[in-house]
């Protein structure tokens, strides 16, 4: 199976990312390759394989419900571009 | 054309955990912006999440009580898109192995029927930040403490015809949220909120119309409201022989309409896939045998008791069980009182709710003890108190003025019965007004209440109107 350039442009709006027009050919090949290979799992007959949601055969510890984390915001916002009145601030997201 | 009108609710719920469902941030509402937003809940790199296990308890608790298969395993998966109250870049969600599967409720119709909801899924989920979008020079604030926040949305299948029945449905699942503890259903803070998806189709027609996702409906009004708008809206596209286009529209209850949002069209492809950062999650038999006999009485169970135990109409059940703290103080006064069921009922919705409602109190705030309230059912049924003296001792309690029996003690509110005492009061009555009393034996029957007035005006209410009547009568007979 291989992608088409619409693929490739909607997965680029998808995350975020831009590619210029020389790096579509690229791009478009490796990730064609890359499809291509998990591909081959559909020339196998999967009927009676269930299906693994992980490859570590083990089950999720869970945490008892305790508040263990203190108030570090401003240590935190030491990496934030932007903020005021404790908010980070970003572009306008208004709907 | 006939239509009929097809609904589905997408409920998030927020679980009343102490901490966040992946990390031990705190969830307490009204903190400071970011104050309750840590590194996990912040999305930084090389943080692991792990899971809340009370988080896990009462989504259980939740499908033990919709009676839906509980997943023996059940997987997170991340939710992909981008916003900025999203510091990941994903949402953990629940996507092919959600924990809750196939349940129903039930939900009451006008015409005393019921109808069955069935649930489709209820998964686990981590909620995003808040964005404000004051005035920060031309940007937008992120507030993360909600990030991280455990919720449980519940799906329903599109078992709903009407707006009606949508509201109904919304109420059955916050009543029962609230019942199993797992959720404080707070509206105004956001902890119970509701998307619906709605369509048309012609009546009689089996596939299903177009729908539209309908958002923001963070009230049981505007949840009908807006149903009630976009059916309007999609029934006139159509016969227009328009087409109704799949999209997700807003609500704004200001304007009553529901209008398209923009941007969205494309964010709809979240590419889910298994997080690989989080095992499976294995529910064993135990735990939910454990949690099956944690459940307390639901709301379903409750209302059938108190229509067979207390005698009370189906509409009257329904009123009190709807809030569990109206249906708890109802069953301690009906118990700890003489009276009957109904007049413990007749005094929540009489002098109770009115209290409640001038100073905009809920049950659990009453300033009057369902025991105080049961003490004066019973100084009414054994005499003691006039049913006028039985209010002022209410409103005294409301007052803060102490116990039932103190505020008669102190007040000296008993009733009189002595029947010497009222003939006395009586005499003085009639021997002031003679020009009423010629009345009477004139054959004029109608000023025996003026006498009865009187008298009770004389004895400020404490005498039983009925024993003042007839002592009056015979009185004024035997001049």
């Amino acid at each position: 199976m291989s992608l088409t350039r619409e693929d490739v442009q909607k997965l680029c709006v998808l995350a975020r990312l831009e590619i210029t027009p020389d790096e579509m050919a690229d791009v478009l090949a490796k990730l064609s390759d890359i499809v291509g290979l998990v591909s081959q799992l559909e020339a196998e007959d999967t009927t009676d394989v269930v299906p693994m949601a992980h490859p570590l055969d083990q089950t999720q510890k869970l945490r008892s419900d305790q508040i263990t984390e203190t108030d570090e915001h401003q240590l935190y916002q030491k990496n934030a571009p932007l903020v005021e009145k404790d908010l980070y601030l970003v572009p306008k997201v208004i709907e | 054309m006939e239509w009929e009108v097809v609904v589905g609710l997408e409920i998030h719920v927020q679980l009343s955990t102490e901490s966040k469902i992946f990390s031990g941030s705190s969830v307490r509402y009204g903190a400071p912006a970011n104050t309750q937003a840590n590194l996990v809940d912040l999305g930084y790199p090389g943080v692991l999440p792990v899971l809340n296990q009370q988080a896990v308890h009462m989504a259980i608790k939740f499908g033990l009580a919709t009676q839906s298969e509980i997943s023996a395993r059940s997987v997170f998966a991340r939710k992909n898109y981008f916003y900025p109250d999203l510091p990941k870049g994903y949402q953990i969600s629940q996507y092919e192995l959600p924990i809750v599967r196939g349940g129903h409720i039930n939900i009451s119709l006008d015409d005393g029927g019921n109808k069955t909801i069935r649930i489709t899924r209820a998964h686990l989920e981590e909620d995003a930040g808040k964005s404000l979008h004051d005035d920060f020079h031309g940007l937008s604030g992120i507030d993360l403490n909600r990030a991280g926040i455990p919720l449980l949305e519940i799906v329903s299948e599109p078992d709903m015809r009407s707006a009606l029945e949508a509201g109904r449905y919304m109420r059955k699942i916050h009543t029962l949220v609230r019942y199993l503890g797992i959720s404080d259903g707070n509206m105004q803070e956001g902890s119970f909120r509701c998307d619906a998806n709605a369509s048309v189709r012609p009546k009689n027609e089996d596939k299903l119309g177009v729908r539209t996702e309908l958002k923001n409906l963070n009230s049981f009004r505007f949840v009908e409201k807006a149903i009630d708008f976009e059916v309007e809206r999609q029934i006139s596209v159509l016969e227009d022989n328009g087409q109704v286009v799949q999209e997700t529209r807003l609500y704004d209850s200001e304007k009553n309409e529901t209008r398209p949002m923009r941007g969205k069209e494309e964010a709809n492809d979240y590419r889910y896939f298994p997080d690989p950062d989080l095992l499976p999650v294995v529910i064993d038999k135990n735990l939910i045998d454990q949690l099956r006999r944690e459940l307390p009485e639901l709301p379903d169970d409750k209302w059938e008791r108190f229509v067979a135990e207390y005698k009370l109409s189906p509409s009257e059940a329904s009123v009190l069980i709807s809030n569990q703290a109206s249906a708890d103080y109802f069953e301690v006064v009906a118990e700890a009182s003489s009276g009957s069921a109904k007049t413990a009922l007749n005094w929540m919705t009489g002098s109770l709710a009115a209290a409640l409602n001038r100073e905009d109190l809920a049950i659990e705030k009453s300033k009057v003890d369902p025991i105080d309230l049961a003490t004066l059912i019973n100084r009414a049924e054994d005499g003691t108190l006039s049913s006028k003296l039985a209010k002022t001792v209410f409103e005294a309690l409301w007052e803060g003025e102490g116990t039932t029996d103190e505020i008669i003690q102190t007040r000296q509110l008993q009733q009189i019965t002595d029947s010497n005492a009222i003939e006395n009061l009586v005499e003085k009555v009639i021997g002031a007004h003679p020009e009423q009393a010629e009345q009477f034996r004139s054959g004029k029957n109608k000023v025996l209440g003026f006498f009865v007035g009187q008298v009770m005006k004389a004895c400020e209410g404490k005498a039983n109107p009925e024993q003042v009547n007839s002592i009056v009568r015979s009185m004024l007979k035997a001049q």
